[in-house]
């Protein structure tokens, strides 16, 4: 009888099926690792077993009986424990107060609150899971994301787990705090808790998983024991293709330098960043979560400017103190965070996607709207945006379709010279991300000079014409391809030796 | 309460804001030989009393990111209801009835916002309007108390020279504390004031700790009411409009912010108390009203000022 057993899980948000189809079992006291690529549907799935989401259809099954999960107490109550990949904590009340919500020691009356016994729980669970340095009674919002991290994983383990969820728990973590997370995970899954490992990094799945479950566009398309599948089995099941399939190919005929950047400072973020992107280029930056990458895209755009430092734009010097500035000067960017500052989700596509370049249509400041309509129709063409009407919300689009807008947005503006993507793929389906790739390629190919930022290693790695490596808001390495090999690349952003790091994270 | 002290420490806007409020008097009682005195000190203490039980319960509600606009037409309609009804029944029955109806629109408030999603400004904007409206079917002119006790055992009478309105209230702010601080609702509330979902997430019962914050205002909105009859031996149905505003900007000037995450008991206090006095000392003067109500706006704005995040 399998501890956890899930069947036929399907989940749509506003008509975008996020899970089309995904069935798995796991026995007592095992890892099981589900991996996939972004908008394969694992974040969903696990949302549906914590009770955050309902499923339209489908049956979670514990111990063979079917679990009636439909709020995130029913799912506390059946010992269903879950990290989310976003972190969930509050800033503004201290880290005992984090772990303990909703489950805070009580005194005497049932309703008053024992904060001695609640600050030594908590400082008792961050040390059982090897950080007792975290001071309990600290604001959350005063650590650094890591250590946020690690208080996100202790609020799961404050009462023992009897299934453990871990949303991509390491994204943020060193290997010195991943390999002591693994330990409490061995140490929980031999006590008899069931883990759910989420992740795409394989060789992550590989040192802590004894099964898989591979996920690709909604739907469980392999499973079986860790050490009976192998990365290239897994690979070809996440992608559906080859990698090499996946990237355009390279070019290698870049032109004369179009940004340069020198000594850049913001105190707090990054210090002296020098480097060039040249016309006809893909300059990649990879860094992990905190090392101020985007932070040194956002000064160049001029979204948050920077202390000191210069930047030139075809050799002309340029301080951009807002974005407005930026777009004059022919910079486009497409942020990060798409639902946060890339679109407007309840606005149009077309209000979308006329948003940056008014100046086509509107010159005297009156929408030309018969124009605008011409002109963002042309772009969903070009992108094939998968759509019903232009004039419907964004937020009715899949995730791929949505950045697509985000796209058209900056493609409708002329005569842009630099293009900066902020993790351009996030959250987009497989298909749709190829088709992204493309699209950057030929930008470049049309004599654009591109910075692409990613946190996804496999990305930057067959995109970039050269790869710059972020790590304590420096720059600490400059890659040709010929260097690219994910360990060196890692051991550069995590501050190791390449040795240390193969050895830490074994493939 | 070690852990108490590093979340609540004292910043320097707070330090300002007191070092202000204490050069006030000290120049009110230098300039004016009738600040100082017994007389006026018992006015300022009775008169600082509607504002406060409104702030502490406003205060409830802005630390779950919510806001309540109907306070003042609570206000109005309790003591009317504490009034007017003595004519049929004892007056503690009276209070009783004013008391709940004010925890009734307090629910009403929360369970709006919270079971439908709704935002607590439309709500409470909705719910200020119907029940001034519905002071006035229920009262178009005065009522008077008939029962002399109304008067002689809360608002008109002393505990040696301190009046009962302001022990009562006096009382009320280490309650209002404790709730905040020390009670699982109120840790709750405050949580949820940043991030409603993190919070579901964890497993707890929003809707059910935010409903209780806007019952506990609502509540507070109605004994300020009461007493406010008490005090003055008259209810008038026009009472209290533009109150809600003064209670938020004392929330305000006591560090409270609005959206959730801040504002603390004590902060409430210091600021009723900075709003009376500032209230008295221009009174003293004989400064025109209308100079009164610009510069409060002026030290509202200076108090979000000094108190604004930096980017």
């Amino acid at each position: 009888m399998p501890h956890l057993a899930v069947r036929n899980i399907a989940k749509s948000y506003d008509g975008n099926p996020a899970v089309r189809d995904i069935s798995f079992a796991v026995a007592q006291g095992r890892v099981l690792a589900l991996c996939g690529e972004n908008g394969a549907g694992k974040s969903t799935l696990m949302k549906t077993l914590s009770g955050a989401t309902l499923p339209d259809a489908g049956d979670i099954l514990l111990e063979g009986k079917s679990a009636a999960i439909r709020t995130p107490a029913d799912a506390m109550d059946l010992g269903i424990r879950i990290v989310y990949q976003e972190l969930s904590l509050l800033p503004h009340i201290s880290v005992a107060e984090n772990i303990l919500l909703g489950r805070l020691p009580t005194r005497g009356l049932s309703f008053v609150v024992d904060w001695p016994k609640a600050n030594g729980i908590a400082a008792g669970v961050l040390s059982d899971l090897g950080f007792p340095d975290i001071d309990p009674t600290a604001l959350a919002g005063s650590l650094s994301v890591a250590r946020q991290q690690i208080v996100e994983i202790a609020k799961a383990l404050a009462t023992e787990p009897q299934i453990l969820i871990l949303d991509e728990p390491t994204a943020v973590l060193s290997a010195a705090e991943t390999d002591k997370l693994f330990d409490k995970v061995r140490k929980l899954a031999a006590a008899g808790t069931t883990v759910l490992y989420i992740s795409h990094r394989l060789e992550e799945i590989y040192a802590i998983a004894d099964e898989i479950v591979v996920l690709k566009d909604g739907r469980s398309v392999l499973s079986g024991e860790a050490s009976q599948l192998d990365q290239a089995t897994l690979i070809q099941a996440m992608v559906g293709r080859s990698l090499s399939a996946v990237f355009p190919v390279r070019r290698g005929a870049a032109g004369h330098p179009i940004l340069q950047v020198e000594n850049l400072s913001l105190a707090g973020h990054f210090r002296d960043v020098s480097f060039d992107v040249r016309a006809g280029e893909i300059v990649g930056m990879f860094g992990l979560v905190g090392s101020g990458r985007t932070e040194i895209a956002k000064a160049i755009f001029g979204a948050r400017p920077a202390d000191h430092g210069t930047v030139r734009l075809g050799g002309k010097s340029e301080k951009f103190a807002t974005p407005a500035e930026a777009v004059r000067g022919r910079v486009a960017m497409v942020t990060e965070d798409r639902k946060g500052d890339g679109l407007a989700l309840d606005a149009s596509v077309i209000d979308n996607a006329g948003l940056a370049s008014f100046s086509r249509y509107a010159p005297s400041g009156i929408i030309n709207g018969e124009k605008r309509r011409t002109l963002v129709d042309e772009k969903i063409r070009e992108l094939s945006i998968k759509l019903a009407d232009p004039s419907q919300p964004v937020r009715q689009l899949s995730g791929g379709n949505q950045q697509k807008v985000v796209l058209a947005k900056w493609l409708l503006v002329e005569d842009i010279q630099l293009f900066i993507f902020d993790e351009p793929t996030r959250g987009v389906d497989i298909a749709t991300k190829v088709e992204i790739y493309q699209m950057i390629r030929d930008l470049a190919d049309g004599g654009m000079a591109v910075l692409m930022i990613s946190s996804e290693m496999p990305e930057v790695l067959g995109m970039a014409d050269r790869l710059l490596v972020v790590r304590d808001g420096s720059i600490v390495a400059e890659l040709q391809p010929t260097d690219f090999q994910p360990e060196t690349v890692f051991a550069h952003a995590a501050g190791l030796d390449a040795a240390q790091a193969t050895m830490g994270r074994p493939n | 309460m070690t852990s108490q002290r590093t979340l609540h420490g004292f910043s320097r806007a707070d330090i300002f804001f007191v070092a202000a409020i204490l050069l006030l008097v000290v120049f009110a009682a230098v300039a004016s030989d009738a600040f100082l005195t017994q007389r006026n000190l018992v006015n300022i203490s009775r008169q600082l009393v509607t504002n406060g039980f409104l702030s502490l319960g406003m205060l409830m509600v802005i630390r779950t990111g919510g806001i309540d606009l109907s306070v003042g037409s609570v206000l109005a309609f309790a003591g009317l209801l504490a009034t007017g009804l003595q004519q049929q029944m004892h007056f503690s029955m009276a209070i009783t009835i004013a008391l709940a109806m004010g925890a009734g629109v307090g629910f009403l408030n929360g369970w709006l916002t919270a079971r439908f999603n709704l935002q607590p400004f439309i709500v409470t904007l909705a719910t200020m309007g119907s029940l001034r409206g519905l002071t006035y079917v229920y009262a178009d002119t005065p009522r008077y108390p008939v029962d002399e006790m109304f008067r002689g055992l809360i608002g008109g009478a002393f505990v040696g020279p301190v009046p009962v309105n302001f022990i009562i209230f006096a009382i009320a702010v280490p309650c209002v504390w404790f709730y905040l601080n020390h009670t699982i609702s109120g840790r709750a509330a405050f949580a949820l004031g940043v991030n409603k979902e993190a919070v579901r997430l964890a497993g707890v019962n929003v809707n059910k700790h935010l409903i209780f914050a806007y019952v506990a205002c609502g509540l507070f909105a109605a004994i300020a009411g009461v007493l406010l009859a008490s005090r003055l031996g008259i209810a008038q149905p026009s009472v209290g409009i533009g109150y809600e505003l003064d209670a938020i900007a004392a929330v305000v000037i006591g560090g409270g912010l609005l959206g959730g995450g801040g504002g603390t008991a004590l902060g409430v206090l210091g600021g009723v108390v900075a709003l009376a006095v500032v209230d008295n000392v221009l009174n003293l003067f004989n400064v025109d009203s209308y100079y009164q109500q610009l510069l409060k706006g002026l030290i509202i704005l200076v108090a979000v000022l000094a108190r604004r995040k930096r980017v």
